[in-house]
């Protein structure tokens, strides 16, 4: 199982959510993306599109402004 | 109609207007929706299709306060400060995440535009009302941009 790091600080809409979802297509059943960012909408969006994709989501830690998203392929 | 309730949920976006914060909009709502598990096409037509042309999808005007260029070159300024990506770079990951570009033919016609004076390598396919209605008929969000 992989850790595939997906770094976003510093990034604006739509590109946090974006660059996950590439690193979810390229990872393999399993592995672990881990997304962090600093863009406030995004920590909020970026599970709700892990809940779309019927993926888990493994935690959101961190403010508003720099969080870390673990997701399980 | 089975085949058409298994498709996965889908947009299908009319980009009509050729303004520059327009096609933001068209292609921050097209990635989005990729990006969150849905299929995606965006149908550009009349100044929407100006758009498509080789180096033609930055070029757009600001819908407001364009101020014969000055206020684009503003809003340029910001959008660089705040980090906001370049259209290319969007249309880069529409297309790398799987969404579908039609061109109008009734435009290309209307304004005597040939297929090799456009970005062919983006354009998924050349398509008139039936097209976009075929693509709109399932699909669960459309706007018209």
């Amino acid at each position: 199982m992989a850790e595939i790091l997906v770094d976003c600080r510093g990034e604006t809409c739509p590109v946090p959510l974006v660059e996950t979802r590439k690193a979810i297509r390229q990872a393999q059943p399993g592995d672990i993306i881990v997304v962090v960012g600093t863009h406030p909408a995004s920590r909020e969006e970026i599970p709700m599109a892990v809940r779309a994709l019927g993926l888990e989501l493994l935690s959101v830690e961190g403010t508003e402004t720099d969080w870390t998203i673990r997701i399980r392929r | 109609m089975s085949n058409e309730s298994q498709r996965p949920e889908r947009v299908t976006i009319i980009l009509h207007s050729g303004d520059m914060d327009k096609v933001y909009s068209a292609l921050i709502i097209g990635t989005g929706a990729l990006a969150m598990g849905m299929e995606a096409s965006i149908f550009f037509t009349f100044w929407g299709l100006q758009r498509l042309k080789k180096s033609g999808l930055e070029k757009g005007p600001l819908s407001k306060m364009h101020f014969l260029g000055l206020g684009k070159w503003m809003v340029r300024q910001r959008m660089k400060k705040a980090n906001v990506a370049t259209l290319e770079r969007l249309m880069r990951d529409f297309k790398e995440l799987g969404g579908k570009v039609i061109a109008c033919e009734m435009t290309m016609e209307i304004m005597g535009i040939r297929r090799e004076d456009l970005r062919e390598d983006w354009i998924d396919a050349y398509g008139a009302v039936g097209t976009y209605i075929q693509e709109a008929r399932g699909a669960q969000i459309t706007l018209f941009i």
